[in-house]
């Protein structure tokens, strides 16, 4: 017994110095960090599942490691020990990733498969969506949301200026615990033509402003910081509005039922995406690996798990149905025609930029 | 005892010292045992000695030296930092020969991560200072000298003197600009340290709101711990073990489990308003909100923290003679005297620990804050965790750390002169 558990012990030793090795091992471990949840499920099952499926020799660990992704980026490279292969995170913080030199810039074309018609990648994505070192996956949006049986029938919200009118609309609100796209919706409730926002909010007087708007529905409002807390305080009747990921609010109003209702007025439009950490083990492996998830067919599978929208123009029209629910899924991507209204897209230049200071203003002005 | 100290010092040589049966001086041998004994319990120490230094003291002395280290500007900007040494006059602008510094700097920086980490950096400083170094990058390839003006003229914020004031003063390797920030403070154009505007102020409240919310919280479990801590130790065993059973239970339930059914029990639609609303207390629209705020960061932090409290008052407690009591009120005290003037006094050292232990661990909580504290129940750790993973402001993480730990360092050094440490009672 007592040998067995050497035995065993040492072969769990070889084994792991094998994995060490990296390209040389017949097989690959390749880590994915991204959102978890729904999000993470979305993507076991249209990209990591199918490419496990015809590659054999590669295994796919998930790490739920995004929301500090790039804290983790920066500490890896600072102990010279980088365990991630690909990271799904947020343009902005990949800007940052990109200009310190954490993570690997990106031949577009080279790189990235094209079309089914032949259109080269760096065409087929949406306009502005790739980076430098960014490749896209998603468009998702930050929505307004409420629960219809807090207010009566005959009355219900559809604006963004409803959620700052109190006195017609009575209830808590939920919004998240940093200034972006809170500022935004301020000001546009306020008036300020959406392609104005960010001029505007460069602004001292812009910024002041912004608050002011805030300051007339504070008594009202409570933060939360986890994506998964929103629907819950919208479910549980706790607040009347909350803002969320349109994703999570898809799910919890059409997978679980509740009485929710999206306001697509003034969806906070942003991508979301992949990004090769510099110095990893497996970069071929990744970099095979990101060939096949973004090509058309996979984003556009994506769309089967979550209602999140394709960030390749030729993927549209491949989106078909819920995988499990069967309804079609279309009419719940943010980037449909009828919910792409009056889309406010978020600056990423702008939030690098200004996000030091007005995170500080906004954790200052949510304490006192 | 008289005869024994004369029996033993007849066996003193009147001419030497003692000596052992080996003919060694008594005192010689009797240190070698000592160093001996010494050696081997020091042996037995140094795995643990070694676990903490390692794991412990090296991790906070960089920590506490991430608060003032300030490489980036010296190691990526490095011609510019040396030619502003010799920036005299700080109410103009610097000469031509800091632009064209800067201008090398910057092309030797170009594509390599040295632009975005002192832009990163900087940005703390002033906003915007990211991508005013990587616009002047990508422009400063296809330029001829002179620079300055061709500088300017891409981006007025070089021709702004508190650009390069702020440079200038993050030149240097070690910074206090983190400490500066921590206690919500700036330099102002005269390089003097001033407070920030109002609506900037954060840290020092959150201090003193950590500090006044755990004194409450220490408070509060005293006040609930005593007379459970007084039941245990005065019922007979067989009852005491089911309160201690009752005491322990919550403290082996994971914390995420108990601050979870706090929200579940507090919240709006909790279980506690549905009872209040039952018995007519309060009415449908006057819900009381109990959760997502202070209280509720103070209710669930009392019920977390509750075991640290008791088990040292209990351990305490449970030494201490019932006679005293008993001989107080025969000599003619009344019951409440009895208690405050001969039993109270006794438990000090149990409410010293309690206390302590309650204090040093709520002041650095952090997750039950964060879940149920809403913004008026967060603490100064939801600010550390805060920069730590969001904002990425390592450098202010560790000034705003380096600063709770010297306080409660101090606490601890004042109840030590005030108190004593060991009087302490642990059980």
């Amino acid at each position: 017994m007592t040998l067995n558990k050497a035995g065993l012990f040492a072969a769990a030793a070889v084994g792991a110095l094998v994995a060490g090795t990296g390209p040389v091992a017949a097989d690959t471990t390749l880590t994915v960090v991204s959102w978890g949840g729904a999000y993470t499920e979305s993507q076991v099952r249209a990209y990591h599942e199918p490419y496990m499926e015809e590659n054999p020799d590669i295994t796919i660990v998930n790490d739920d490691g995004s929301a500090n992704a790039l804290a983790g980026l920066r500490a890896q490279a600072q102990a010279g020990n980088v365990t991630w292969d690909l990271v799904d995170m947020l343009p902005s913080d990949a800007q940052l990733a990109c200009e310190e030199g954490l993570i690997l810039p990106i031949d577009h074309d080279a790189m990235l498969a094209p079309a089914p018609d032949g259109t080269p990648a760096s065409e087929d994505f949406l306009p502005g969506s790739l980076g430098d070192c960014f490749i896209p996956q998603i468009v998702y949006s930050t929505v307004m949301t409420f629960n219809t049986e807090m207010f009566p029938e005959d009355n219900q919200p559809g604006s963004i200026a409803d959620f700052f009118d109190t006195e017609n609309f009575p209830g808590r609100r939920a919004i998240q615990d940093r200034p972006a796209a809170n500022l935004e919706w301020a000001l546009y409730a306020d008036g300020v033509a959406i392609d104005e926002i960010y001029d505007v909010l460069r602004t001292p007087e812009g910024v002041e402003r912004a608050f002011a708007k805030l300051d007339t529905i504070k008594d009202d409002l409570i933060f939360w910081t986890e994506g998964s807390q929103a629907p819950q305080l919208l479910a549980d009747k706790e607040v009347s509005f909350a803002t969320g990921y349109n994703g999570r609010m898809f799910a919890a109003a059409e997978v679980e039922g509740q009485p929710f209702e999206i306001i697509w007025d003034g969806q906070i439009v942003e991508w979301d995406g992949w990004v090769v950490p510099a110095d990893g083990d497996n970069v071929d492996a990744v970099m095979e690996y990101l060939y096949f998830a973004t090509d058309s067919q996979r984003l556009a599978d994506q769309a089967k798990y979550i209602s999140y929208g394709p960030a390749r123009a030729s993927s549209a029209e491949l989106v078909s149905t819920h995988a499990d629910l069967g309804i079609d899924m279309n009419p719940h991507m943010p980037t449909h025609p009828d919910n792409y209204q009056t889309p406010i897209v978020l600056d990423n230049e702008f939030w690098t930029d200004y996000g030091d200071e007005l995170r500080e203003r906004f954790a200052s002005w949510m304490l006192n | 005892m008289a005869q024994a100290t004369i029996s033993r010092s007849d066996q003193v040589a009147p001419t030497g010292p003692m000596m052992t049966a080996t003919g060694e001086p008594l005192k010689v041998s009797l240190a070698r045992a000592e160093r001996r004994k010494r050696l081997t319990a020091f042996a037995l120490v140094v795995p643990l000695l070694l676990f903490i230094v390692v794991t412990f003291i090296v991790p906070i002395g960089d920590m506490a030296l991430n608060s003032v280290r300030n490489p980036e500007v010296v190691t990526y900007l490095p011609r510019t930092a040396e030619a502003l040494e010799t920036w005299e006059d700080k109410s103009q602008l610097p000469d031509e020969a800091v632009f064209e510094a800067l201008a090398e700097d910057l092309r030797a920086g170009f594509g390599s991560p040295a632009v975005g980490r002192v832009g990163a950096r900087l940005n703390y400083e002033i906003s915007g200072m990211r991508s005013t170094l990587q616009r002047a990058a990508r422009a400063v390839r296809n330029m001829e000298p002179p620079f300055k003006e061709a500088i300017i003229e891409r981006d007025a914020a070089w021709g702004d003197v508190a650009t390069w004031r702020v440079i200038e003063r993050e030149s240097k390797p070690y910074t206090l600009s983190y400490f500066v920030a921590a206690l919500d403070r700036t330099w102002d154009e005269n390089g003097n340290i001033v407070q920030v505007a109002p609506e900037q102020r954060i840290y020092v409240d959150l201090f003193v709101r950590t500090f006044v919310l755990s004194i409450v919280i220490t408070a509060l479990t005293l006040l609930l711990g005593f007379p459970i801590a007084y039941l245990m130790a005065h019922q007979p065993a067989r009852i005491a073990n089911l309160l201690m059973i009752l005491v322990l239970l919550p403290f082996w339930t994971s914390l995420l489990v108990r601050t979870s059914s706090w929200i579940v029990m507090l919240q709006q639609q909790g279980v506690l308003n549905d009872i209040l609303i039952l018995l007519g207390i309060i009415g449908e629209g006057g819900r009381l909100t109990m959760v997502y705020n202070q209280t509720g960061t103070i209710v669930a932090m009392t019920h977390i923290l509750l075991p640290f409290m008791v088990l040292p008052l209990y351990s305490v407690m449970k030494t201490i003679p019932p006679s005293y009591m008993r001989a107080a009120r025969s000599l003619g005290a009344n019951q409440w005297t009895a208690f405050w003037r001969v039993y109270v006094p006794q438990t000090t050292a149990g409410i010293g620990a309690g206390g302590v232990l309650v204090f040093i661990i709520a002041i650095g909580y952090y997750i039950t804050p964060a879940l149920v504290g809403g913004q008026s129940g967060q603490m100064i750790s939801n600010f550390i965790a805060f920069h730590m993973q969001r904002s990425l402001n390592w450098g202010l993480a560790a000034a705003l750390g380096t600063i709770l730990l010297f306080t409660v360092i101090l606490l601890y050094y004042l109840y030590n002169r005030l108190i004593g440490v060991d009087r302490l009672k642990l059980g």
